[in-house]
């Protein structure tokens, strides 16, 4: 593994832990399906919730959410109905999140906007 | 607060519109979306912005970002929006008090590295803030000497993105900020003396100087015939140098169409301009360049850059017809109004016109004209160029000759003898303030400007005056509107000598002045 794919396993890790605090259940981690992989899959109280989460070391190349792109955006939303299909759930209430996990000097800053797109 | 907004003003022409700039930060992933009508440039402004926010260490804020500058129905172009924008970012986003971003106008293009740069159209911009009730504003430095011209409204000179955040009471520490306020420097005097053309500099040619002191006293438009190198050029450029200072409403006027006018000089000292301007396009020039016109926005032409001074036509047959034609408006009426895709603007175009000319193609038709080699029908199109209701505008037609051997021995000798333009701009200054007290019931305020019938009214009681007149207008050598021309000059002619009115001298100086109906006929 890289250092960037721990990174990357460890921002995982701490935003599922952050989303289990919320309240959520998680449902799938590094689901995969045809078009890629959703990072994280919940269930907020009967709504499935669909999570990208990027996560950086510093903010040397920019705020994570900033490569977050429309492309990346449409590849989800593919995503969302393959797994719906796959899980025989087409109709359920879905909804597409994206997380930042922050980490500098020893500290973890979690940002989480819901409903991006 | 993710909702803040400032203020920044879109010119049309010389007119402003305050345009209130919303900055919305919304909860999604980061974009930047500009609405609100704006053009190629100010699209741009995005990337600018987000450059130097950046690099001015206030970075953006990593969501999504609305502008929409209202209202949206005024087309909006160039770069002035920027700090406007930034600002009103900063504000959504908390880093600098909204309240007081709300409160002021923000006129300035941003360089990646944050730099406040030189907008065109300060002057007009502050003047519409003004109207529109706001006593603050920031402005690039390189424009603060300009915007200081506008009174009744307090205006800081900012060279970088961090200080009007400071201003706004951003919590920078920074020691590059620590004054707000710019004194503007003082930039020496533009033009070393012995290159301002001055009356003095010219040999001999009494006569036409003494014409050009009357077109600059009664600001009658004036043409010179006269054949190359008599001196056509050099008179008309000492024009300008009779004419009295601009008072301070023509000289705001005429420094803001100087402002919008983005290749001008001017641009950079920015202080006000007091001396009438001199505009002399080549003759090659087009009427959009003429009249003013410009790629989807207006912009001003020569006629409005020369607005309360001279415009100079040299070799004035050589200009298209149509461009020569489409002066005849603005003579009339004093101002332009130039439609282009993206609005209508209004240019003021208050101008004294004076043409130069050449007596045939080949220049040599002047005393005899045993030198001139033009065929007759050669002759004629050549006058022709030059309409007739172009003409009648015009109050001046003087031929011009060449000084000959003896005037210029006599004129390289006494140097002390010739009258300096300081001296004759006294004498115009006097004789402008004569007429206007004069024509003080009146709308008018030269003597240029007064229609025939109230002239005629004037003089009816001095018969013996104008019968010099009467005899011509009855032999038919002299048309009605030769007739009031001539009035028209034989008044300017007796308020330079301080006289209240005209009398037989000037009436024959007047006569003199009006030339031949055909001025580009050898006399």
């Amino acid at each position: 593994m890289s250092a960037n794919q721990t990174l990357g396993r460890y921002g995982e890790d701490r935003a599922a832990d952050y989303l289990c605090g919320l309240g959520y259940t998680i449902l799938h981690r590094n689901w995969r399906g045809p078009s890629g992989e959703i990072d994280l899959i919940a269930n907020d109280r009967g709504r499935i919730v669909f999570v990208e989460v990027k996560t950086r070391n510093g903010q040397g190349f920019g705020h994570p959410f900033e490569a977050i792109t429309q492309e990346k955006v449409s590849r989800m939303r593919r995503l969302v109905a393959q797994w719906c299909e796959a899980q025989q759930m087409v109709g359920a209430r879905v909804r597409l999140d994206a997380i930042a996990v922050l980490v500098s000097g020893g500290k973890v800053n979690i940002e989480h906007l819901k409903q991006v797109c | 607060m993710s909702l803040a907004k400032s203020y920044a003003v879109s010119l049309m022409g010389l007119a402003g519109t305050l345009i209130e700039v919303e900055a919305e930060i919304s909860s999604n992933l980061p974009s930047f979306v500009l609405i609100g009508l704006p053009d190629a440039s100010l699209s741009e402004a995005k990337d600018r912005v987000r450059a130097a926010s950046h690099n001015s260490g206030l970075s953006m804020p990593a969501r999504r970002v609305t502008i929409n500058l209202s209202p949206a129905s005024v087309p909006k172009h160039g770069a002035s929006f920027d700090l406007a924008i930034a600002l009103s970012i900063m504000a959504a986003g908390g880093l600098v008090r909204s309240e007081s971003v709300a409160k002021w106008v923000h006129l300035g293009e941003l360089g990646l590295d944050g730099t406040v740069r030189q907008i065109p159209g300060v002057l007009p911009a502050l003047l519409g803030a003004k109207i529109a009730g706001f006593k603050h504003a920031v402005v690039p430095l390189a424009n603060l000497a300009e915007a200081q011209l506008v009174d009744g409204i307090t205006v800081v000179g900012a060279s970088h993105l961090r200080q009007v955040a400071k201003l706004h009471g951003a919590e920078i520490q920074s020691d590059e900020c620590t004054s707000e306020v710019h004194v503007p420097k003082q930039s020496a005097s533009q033009t070393t003396p012995f290159l301002i053309p001055d009356i003095s500099d010219v040999i001999g040619q009494e006569e036409a100087i003494q014409a050009l002191t009357v077109a600059a006293a009664g600001g009658h438009h004036l043409l010179m015939v006269g054949p190359p190198g008599a001196g056509k050029t050099m008179l008309a450029e000492r024009l300008p140098t009779l004419l009295p200072d601009l008072p301070l409403r023509e000289a705001l006027e005429t420094t803001a169409v100087y402002s919008i006018a983005t290749n001008r000089v001017a641009l950079n000292s920015g202080s006000l301009i007091t001396r009438p301007p001199f505009e002399a396009p080549h003759h090659s020039a087009s009427v959009s360049s003429l009249v003013g016109g410009g790629m989807g926005f207006p912009r001003p032409g020569h006629i409005s850059l020369a607005n309360h001074g001279v415009l100079f036509l040299d070799e004035a047959p050589e200009f298209q017809k149509p461009v020569l034609e489409s002066l005849r408006q603005p003579l009339e009426s004093g101002e332009v109004i130039i439609n282009r895709s993206a609005g209508t603007a209004r240019f003021p175009a208050r101008f004294q016109l004076v043409l130069a000319a050449n007596p045939c193609p080949c220049g040599r038709l002047s005393g005899k004209g045993q030198r001139c080699v033009c065929s007759q029908s050669q002759k004629l199109s050549y006058a022709a160029r030059l309409s007739g209701p172009l003409l009648d505008r015009v109050d001046i037609r003087l031929a011009i000759t060449p000084a000959n051997p003896a005037q210029m021995a006599i004129g390289n000798q006494s140097q002390v003898e010739r009258k300096t333009s300081a001296l004759a701009r006294v004498e115009v200054a006097n004789a402008r303030l004569a007429a206007a007290e004069r024509l003080s019931q009146t709308p008018w305020f030269i003597n240029a400007q007064v229609p025939g019938p109230y002239l005629r009214n004037q003089l009816k009681t001095q018969p013996a005056i104008t019968s010099q007149l009467d005899r011509a207008l009855d032999r038919g050598v002299m048309s009605m509107r030769g007739y009031d021309r001539c009035l028209r000059l034989a008044w300017t002619s007796a308020d330079l000598a301080g006289r209240t009115s005209p009398t037989l001298e000037d009436i024959s100086m007047a006569i003199y002045l009006r030339g031949s109906e055909n001025p580009m006929e050898p006399r």
